[in-house]
């Protein structure tokens, strides 16, 4: 009985060598990088990490296949390296001794690359499947281009202080016409009864103009 | 009698509101994006430190002396370039005539360098900064072939922003974002010069002394980058074996020149603003000082950026380096750091060559990284944005450069337009009751449609042959005929005797010396050296074709025939105003001398039209 059975695992185990090694058919290489992604929050790569890789592959085979055969045994890692990466296949438990065609087990983790990059806290590049190329997230862009908002505003406060001088100007302008035309008007009506320079309201054309100068020292004067 | 009210001595020319807005407006002149971009790069370039020697002597005989000359002719004169020289002698009108038009020829491709500025400006609110991701092809499997060979920054200015042509010849089509942003700049400039120096007496407080401050902000956070202290060793550690090369000499020469922004007439104009009675000396000497002091000044934070940038650059590289190693060998993460690359690498070379070569490593090497020097509009729009988006908060410091290169170049810009502006209102082309207002928009108006041509896909091409021939050897020819009518046609002893009257002290033996020989020797040497070098090869250009086998190099062409021609003509035409307008002189004074009742103009003199 015992003996049986060592030779089953034996057999069991030697196939699984078969199927899983370094480029062999619908192998893929994972590489890690756990430090990359959390520096001091890193966690150690060990077999329990191991095993949640494991179902997670199996948890994206059955979302993809929706039949609900593949077990985590069936997931093969083999080759783990100190860096850290290593090779997995899929086997097939229906069929004996064969591994799941490549072309399924990629389009498998496509789908749920998302959910798998969570399970570890890592992203697209530090969660790398060698063979399996990501499809890149367009930006966000914006309904109206930031810039364009940006440049409304500038053009609206440069126009806005254009108008303001140019509307000033035009005041000053008129204000100065204003104060000129009046200045003249002014100098028409006095024109009119200037003599001398003096107006003729202060003349008195009989008497002649009184000097203020001599007329208070009036009295210093000896009577003629 | 009653005494009229003390009338001033008004000739209801405008006036500086203050000493300082004056003083301001000149150093605004002087200072601008040639002293961020071109200085930081020639010293590099010419042996760091050891640069400063040509450079301080090409100051002392041929920046002061001549700026000393066209303030103190400015203010004797009170009048812009066309009407000073005019007065001076009709024969050196053509004087006043070329530098009006290199005026004019500037402002036009000067404000389109200003349009580049804008638009990175405005797209500097946006988060990420558009220009540090490439964007994705067309069916979302890569990134744009384009920007992925080249760099997101590269990509961002020859596509998104000037959508280039392979080829000058090929004109393209006008790139309607920057038509927008052309407009906007025209309308700033218009903003602030609507009313002459009125209002650019006003805006330059704030242009002036803007870049100052966002400067040493830059200076501050640069020199606590890591790298810095790399890229100002490399650019200020002497090499003295540079001098013994005469292009250094020629480089120093021009640079000083162009720095000053001599000869295009703006400085006679803002000096024209002035009272008579002026020290003009004292003048040029702070001027020029500061804007020396400036360019060094703004050549520390430039340098520690470099520096940062060549040393992330360099980090990059290693750091690529060491994951092929990591993934090639299996060795667990960071087993190889930066520290213990070089030894890991001997240790591997020798265990695993073939491995090894088999991974086609690069070779990391700093001291390259910091040789790739670049100036002009690579330096800000290639270079500095790519530092940007490695410093934390790049959007703040994007916008504060970008504000702080607008201002620079709206500074200048108006002494361009003040060159351009006052000649124009003294020849009264337009009758005297249209207001100011209105030259002034049509000055605005009409370049702004010229300079659409700048905005066509070739359009960064054309600015570079207008950067090269219309603004660098016109202006030598100008100026030394500038120093030879004011030495010898002039005569240097009425000069003197004006320049004493309004400074009020006696001029000094080293004006008499780099007035009379010194200066006009000078510009002679260094008219003829650059002449002669620009002869040397057929004028050659670099464009970006992504065709090209050795993208993302740029791909050297040469110009075709009429752009040669264009190109001849561009530093042409101001020059052959000088020999033009004396020829028109001289024919019409030969018709006059014939009329009987001519009677010859009277000799001007500064001081008899003042006193």
């Amino acid at each position: 009985m015992l003996r049986a059975l060592l030779l089953t695992l034996s057999v069991v185990s030697i196939a699984h060598a078969e199927l899983c090694k370094p480029d062999a058919q619908n192998a893929f290489k994972v590489r890690i990088s756990i430090k990359t992604a959390l520096g001091d929050n890193a966690y150690a790569w060990d077999a329990n990490e191991e095993y949640l890789f494991k179902a997670m592959v199996a948890f994206a085979m059955r979302r993809y296949s929706s039949k609900s055969t593949t077990q985590i045994s069936n997931v093969l890692l083999c080759n783990v390296t100190d860096r850290v990466s290593f090779w997995f296949v899929v086997t097939d438990s229906s069929k004996n001794v064969t591994t799941v065609p490549g072309s399924e087990v990629e389009a498998a983790i496509r789908m749920n690359r998302n959910r798998i990059n969570n399970a570890f806290l890592l992203s697209d590049k530090t969660l790398q499947f060698l063979k399996i190329t990501s499809t890149l997230s367009p930006p966000v862009e914006p309904s109206t281009p930031v810039w364009l908002i940006v440049f409304g505003v500038v053009l609206c406060l440069i126009v806005a202080g254009i108008v303001f001088l140019i509307v000033s100007g035009i005041q000053k302008h008129k204000k100065k016409n204003k104060e000129s035309t009046e200045r003249e008007d002014l100098e028409e009506k006095v024109e009119v009864t200037l003599e001398n320079g003096i107006p003729c309201e202060a003349l008195d054309l009989k008497a002649g103009h009184i000097n203020g100068v001599f007329a208070a020292d009036d009295d210093r004067f000896t009577s003629l | 009698l009653s005494a009229a009210p003390e009338i001033p001595k008004e000739d209801g020319r405008p006036k500086w509101d203050n000493k300082f807005q004056y003083i301001l407006s000149c150093i605004g002149f002087a200072v601008g994006l040639g002293n961020v971009w071109r200085f930081p790069y020639l010293c590099q370039i010419h042996g760091g430190g050891a640069f400063l020697i040509p450079y301080f002597i090409a100051l002392l005989f041929e920046g002061i002396p001549l700026l000393h000359l066209e303030l103190a002719l400015g203010q004797c004169l009170r009048k812009g370039s066309i009407g000073a020289w005019n007065t001076i002698s009709p024969y050196l009108g053509g004087v006043g005539v070329g530098s009006w038009v290199v005026s004019v020829l500037v402002s036009l491709y000067y404000n389109t360098v200003l349009t580049w500025v804008m638009w990175y400006f405005i797209n500097s609110f946006q988060e990420p900064l558009p220009w540090s991701v490439c964007p994705l092809n067309e069916n979302r499997t890569g990134f744009n072939e384009e920007c992925y060979e080249s760099t997101a920054v590269n990509y961002f200015w020859y596509r998104k922003t000037l959508n280039i042509t392979p080829d000058i010849a090929e004109s393209g089509t006008l790139q309607w974002w920057l038509i927008l942003c052309l407009a906007t700049c025209w309308a700033i400039v218009y903003l602030c010069t609507i009313r002459g120096i009125e209002t650019t007496g006003k805006a330059i407080y704030v242009t002036a002394i803007f870049p100052y401050l966002v400067l040493t902000i830059f200076l501050i956070q640069g020199l606590t980058l890591p790298g810095a202290s790399d890229g100002l060793i490399y650019l200020f550690t002497p090499n003295l074996n540079t001098l013994k090369n005469p292009r250094v000499w020629l480089d120093a020469a021009t640079q000083i020149f162009f720095s000053l922004s001599l000869a295009f007439g703006g400085l006679i104009a803002f000096a024209s603003y002035n009272p008579t009675k002026n020290d003009c000396e004292k003048d040029a000497v702070t001027v020029a000082i500061v804007n020396s002091m400036t360019s060094l000044y703004a050549s520390i934070p430039v340098f520690s950026v470099l520096g940062f940038k060549a040393t992330t650059a360099y980090w990059d590289c290693l750091d690529r380096n060491i994951i092929s190693i990591i993934n090639e060998f299996d060795l667990p993460e960071e087993s190889i750091m930066r520290q213990n690359y070089t030894s890991w690498i001997s240790f591997l070379n020798s265990s695993y060559p073939e491995k090894i070569a088999g991974l086609k490593l690069k070779s990391c090497d700093l001291q390259e990284f910091l040789d790739q020097s670049v100036s002009g509009t690579g330096l800000a729009f290639i270079v500095f944005t790519q530092a940007i988006i490695l410093m934390p908060g790049s959007q703040a410091w994007a916008i504060l450069f970008f504000i702080m290169l607008f201002s620079l170049g709206l500074s200048s810009m108006f002494g361009n337009i003040e060159g351009v502006f006052t000649p124009l209102l003294e020849l009264q082309i337009l009758p005297k009751s249209t207001p100011k207002e209105l030259l002034s928009g049509i000055i605005c108006l009409i370049s702004f449609l010229i300079a659409l041509c700048f905005t066509l896909g070739s359009g960064s091409y054309w600015i570079d042959i207008f950067d090269r021939y219309a603004g660098s050897v016109p202006l030598l020819v100008i100026a030394f005929f500038e120093v030879i009518g004011v030495a010898y046609i002039y005569k240097i002893k009425r000069f003197s005797k004006d320049v004493e009257w309004m400074t009020g002290r006696k001029l000094n033996l080293y004006w008499h010396i780099t007035w009379r020989f010194v200066s006009p020797l000078l510009l002679l040497t260094v008219f003829m050296a650059f002449v002669t070098l620009q002869m040397q090869k057929p004028p050659s250009y670099t464009a970006w074709n992504p065709k090209y086998e050795g993208f993302p190099m740029k791909e050297e062409k040469v110009y075709p025939p009429w752009v040669q021609a264009i190109c001849v003509l561009l530093a042409a035409l101001p020059c052959m105003c000088v020999p033009l307008v004396a020829l028109f002189h001289l024919v019409k004074q030969k018709h006059r001398s014939k009329d009987p009742g001519f009677v010859p103009p009277e000799v001007f003199s500064c001081q008899g039209a003042n006193s």
